[in-house]
């Protein structure tokens, strides 16, 4: 678990279009940060931008939702897609993304990596 | 050394061009020199559907691929409008009319058959026609040109298809027939009547029990009217001739062949006439005492023949004809199989008739009732293929066969399962394709529709009669490997596509979110919202960065361009009917230069310039947006290019403005979502230089307008467009093509083309235009005015976004830095850029973008 030293803020809320995704650059790090609702409200996530398929630096333009309720991101290059959660690929068990951790402060959003 | 022996075939008609793609197909025309005769201008084309050139079908589409380039590639010299005159038995020497000598060591009779004209006074003279070619739908043509009533002497079969063929061109007609009623010899007397009822209906005068004594002419030669035997009159201004057919079998008679007592060459059950050299085959041949004027014998026949000649080890022979059919005449079905009279001794009939629906069903059964004999369908033939394979393959029948055309509580007769056919059962007779080759081919292939059977198998492609029972089978067959068949979208939505659409609009339902609400569940997913935003563009046809529908939009409609492998995008301009000035061009090549882009000339006529990152996106169209361009959708679901050829202002050919109409097409149907792209062509004479037949909607310029041609495809499945409309005006042209457009919009499947759209539509081409030109359904007016609405509010999405600040800011690789993205690396080749490969990456400077 990271520490609270480690939080970068790196947008407001109102940056990302609701269920949709913006990617912010850490260090030279690609981090693709979403914002979803689901039933139990509105949740964010942070996610390695890279598409581990295609190598590309895309997944912050994927498009989200949800399968059997389980929240994902969908690579907008070959569909393939990733819990917005754990970073697990839905479609392919031996591959995973990078996860980081993300809150809300006020009306920032903060990211640690 | 090899011989090359010489194969002369006499006719070049339907069935002789058979015996060519047979005799190709075994490997023949390279051991035989084939040289094939036949007498009329044009190459073997479509007799069977005559009657559909006045219908708006061009001549042309008649044609069977019999082109003369067909017989050329083959190596098969075709020789057009000449006829063999006499045939010397004794030197093997056929000569023709024009007097080629041409030796054989083999020769096939594939004369087929003359129209019998009864010996009538009058029948010589201006005014009287027969009708069995497209010279004779000519001929018919010139004489109607002049004539007000056209009457038909014969009701059978080919009578009641000339009778349309009058109707279409505008005659009041009448059909005189000598039988107490209409297609004696496939129907009965109840069947008949109803018939009858039907087509009178359609505005076709019939008179039964005619016996035509003469056909009175006035002073100038001109057709007065007919007398018949019972002394009634009947004017008219036209005749045609369609009291049967006769064995065109002179040739034979005079070089002493053996011939039939009514006619026919006489010939084995491996199509061998008395002279082992000579052949016969179709109309022309006689086995065991008859003639067959159907194709499907015909077709037989030269397979027969072709195995004969190729001493094929496992040779196809005649042991007989199944004379059953299944048409549509002006638009009534009707169905005969089998002992349709019930003259097998001790045969039960069950019938089923419905003179206010105009339905009639009779089956004739075997004395105990557990075999299918015949049967006879008018006004409803959709159990005709279950019904006539469960007579083909003796299936045993249920203890109340008249379930099997009562009409249920559906309306329909409950039918025989496919389930109940052997694996044997032929089901497409045309490409004689087995129940078990298609159930086969939907394990094999794991299809799930109808289409993909029809290329995999050919199944269904030839007279289209087994469709329901390919789709019986699908459904059987998927059922028993456990697939479920739903039509619902995805997990969110427990509708198809057609239904979301119809309650989008019928709610007037503005959003994802509102349609989620009210109609599904969950969140949705990359599946249902592109599908839902297609849906919600094409009804309101609101931005589609708008941010409700933003989170719905796949990346290319998310950022209005391309996505490419390495995450940048391509951009396509608007180059409407691909016509673009030079200052336009200028535009280009300075844009690509600026922005460091590969440039690509497009199959539609237009521009792709690749590598641009997101945050170039709108800097990249500020510029083209101040040259005058526009977003071209390259990008969506949507419309993309009207291509075009130069057309009459520049082409010695052109007969019409085709860049003109392109361009006018585009700029209406720019902007416009659909369930898949659409692309289209406007050709400016019949050469097809824009490819038109290969387009969702195409248009071809004729010497009197345009003919509108639809649901064409290249791409992975090529598929040839059929004709809408032929010879419309412009208006007309835009009319069609709203209605066409957005009847496909409402009821296509998510991402299915047209072509697919089109291969799943019940009733075919028929229907299309029924519903598009005759406005059968009575919803034109509500496809325009949708159309309409769609015009009215188009915006170029690229300026809109362009021009505000808000969404331009949604257009950067990252959200807390203007840096351009560090992973889109360059390399250089062919004098332009393409991305880095992941090796080169590794080693690679980037080049300057």
């Amino acid at each position: 678990m990271t520490t609270t030293s480690s939080w970068t803020p790196v947008c407001r809320l109102a940056d990302i279009v609701p269920d949709s995704g913006v990617c912010a650059l850490l260090d030279g790090r690609q981090i693709a940060v979403f914002r979803v609702r689901d039933a139990a409200g509105e949740h964010l996530f942070a996610l390695d931008n890279r598409d581990p398929f295609t190598g590309a630096m895309v997944l912050s333009r994927g498009l989200v939702g949800d399968k059997s309720g389980t929240l994902f991101v969908a690579s907008p290059l070959l569909k393939q897609r990733f819990d917005l959660r754990t970073g697990a690929c839905l479609d392919d068990a031996a591959v995973r993304v990078a996860t980081y951790g993300v809150r809300l402060q006020g009306e920032r959003i903060e990211i640690a990596a | 050394m090899i011989t090359q022996r010489n194969l002369v075939v006499v006719g070049n008609g339907m069935v002789g061009h058979r015996f060519a793609e047979r005799l190709v197909a075994a490997g023949l025309h390279q051991g035989w020199n084939v040289t094939m005769v036949g007498e009329e201008r044009r190459a073997a084309y479509d007799r069977v559907h005559l009657s559909s050139v006045f219908g708006g079908t061009p001549p042309e589409a008649l044609s069977l691929l019999a082109t003369p380039a067909w017989y050329q590639d083959h190596g098969i010299a075709l020789v057009l409008g000449d006829a063999v005159a006499a045939i010397d038995r004794g030197r093997r020497v056929a000569t023709t009319a024009s007097g080629r000598e041409l030796p054989y060591d083999a020769l096939v009779l594939a004369t087929g058959s003359y129209p019998f004209v009864p010996p009538v006074p009058g029948k010589d003279g201006p005014g009287c026609l027969v009708y069995r070619t497209l010279d004779d739908l000519d001929a018919i043509r010139t004489a109607a040109a002049g004539a007000r009533t056209g009457v038909v002497i014969g009701g059978g079969l080919l009578g009641l298809e000339c009778a349309n063929a009058l109707r279409q061109l505008g005659l009041a007609t009448q059909v005189v027939e000598f039988a107490p009623r209409l297609m004696a010899v496939q129907v009965d007397d109840a069947g008949g009547a109803i018939l009858r009822q039907k087509i009178a209906a359609l505005g076709v005068g019939v008179h039964l029990n005619k016996n035509t004594t003469a056909i009175v002419r006035r002073a100038d030669g001109s057709i007065e009217k007919l007398t018949f035997a019972d002394k009634s009159e009947l004017p008219c201004d036209l005749v045609v001739f369609s009291a049967g057919i006769r064995p065109r079998d002179q040739l034979a008679r005079a070089c002493g062949l053996a011939v039939g007592e009514r006619g026919g060459v006489v010939v084995d059950e491996r199509c061998v006439t008395a002279d082992p050299a000579i052949l016969a085959i179709g109309e022309v041949a006689c086995w065991q005492g008859r003639t067959y004027g159907l194709v499907a014998p015909g077709y037989h026949m030269a397979q027969v023949a072709a195995d004969t000649l190729a001493g094929a080890a496992e040779p196809a022979s005649i042991t007989g004809f199944d004379l059953s059919t299944k048409l549509k005449l002006m638009g009534v079905d009707v169905g005969s199989f089998g002992d349709a009279f019930a003259a097998t001794p001790g045969a039960q009939v069950v019938a089923y008739s419905d003179t206010a629906g105009e339905v009639y069903r009779k089956l004739v059964l075997s004395p105990d009732r557990k075999r299918l004999l015949g049967g006879v369908l008018v006004g409803d033939t959709s159990s005709y293929g279950a019904l006539h394979q469960a007579m083909l393959n003796a299936v045993t029948m249920p203890a109340s066969p008249e379930a099997l055309i009562l009409p249920a509580t559906g309306g329909k007769p409950a039918g025989l399962g496919v389930d109940s056919l052997p694996d044997g059962a032929g089901i497409c007779s045309c490409h004689n394709v087995s129940k078990g080759a298609i159930a086969k081919a939907i394990a094999d292939g794991k299809l799930t529709e109808v289409g993909q059977i029809k290329s995999c198998t050919k199944a269904g492609t030839g007279c289209g009669s087994c469709v329901p029972l390919l789709k019986d089978i699908l459904k059987g067959e998927l059922k028993k490997a456990g697939v479920e068949l739903s039509n619902h979208l995805c997990e969110h939505f427990r509708h198809s596509r057609q239904e979301l659409y119809h309650l989008v609009r019928v709610h007037g339902l503005r959003t994802f979110d509102a349609l989620l609400e009210r109609h599904g569940r969950g969140r949705g997913c990359e599946v249902c919202r592109p599908a839902v935003a297609s849906i919600l563009a094409s009804c309101w046809n609101e931005h589609v960065l708008e941010p409700a529908h933003l989170p719905l939009q796949d990346s290319n409609d998310r950022f209005l361009a391309n996505i490419q492998r390495d995450g940048t995008y391509s951009v396509v301009p608007r180059v409407p009917g691909g016509e673009i000035t030079p200052d336009q061009l200028i535009v280009l090549g300075q844009v690509a230069k600026k922005f460091g882009l590969y440039c690509k000339i497009t199959g539609g006529q237009r521009v792709d310039l690749f590598g641009a990152r997101v945050e170039q996106l709108p800097l990249v169209w500020d510029e083209l947006i101040a040259a005058g361009f526009e977003s071209g959708h390259a990008y969506g679901k949507a419309l993309r290019t009207v291509k075009s050829c130069v057309g009459s202002s520049w082409c010695r050919f052109g007969v019409q403005d085709s860049v003109g109409l392109a361009i006018r097409l585009e700029n209406r149907y720019k902007g416009l979502r659909s369930p898949h792209k659409l692309k289209s062509a406007v050709s400016g004479c019949a050469r097809e230089c824009a490819e038109a037949q290969g387009k969702d909607f195409g248009i071809i310029a004729t010497d009197k307008g345009y003919n509108l041609h639809v649901c064409g495809n290249g791409g992975m499945r090529p598929q040839h467009a059929v004709l809408l409309a032929a010879d419309l005006t412009e208006e007309q042209v835009v009319r069609y093509t709203d209605r066409f457009l957005m009847f496909y919009i409402r009821t296509a499947d998510r991402l299915e083309r047209t072509a697919t759209w089109f291969n799943r539509l019940e009733g075919g081409i028929d229907y299309l235009r029924q519903v598009v030109v005759e406005d059968s359904l009575g919803i034109a007016a509500e496809l325009e005015a949708e159309m309409a609405h769609i015009v009215a509010t188009y915006q170029d999405e690229w300026r809109t976004v362009c021009e505000d600040p808000a969404r331009r800011a949604r257009f950067r690789s990252f959200v807390n830095s203007t840096d351009p993205d560090p992973s889109v690396v360059m390399v250089p080749e062919r004098g332009q850029v393409r991305p880095a490969s992941a090796a080169e990456r590794s080693t690679l400077q980037p080049v300057e973008a």
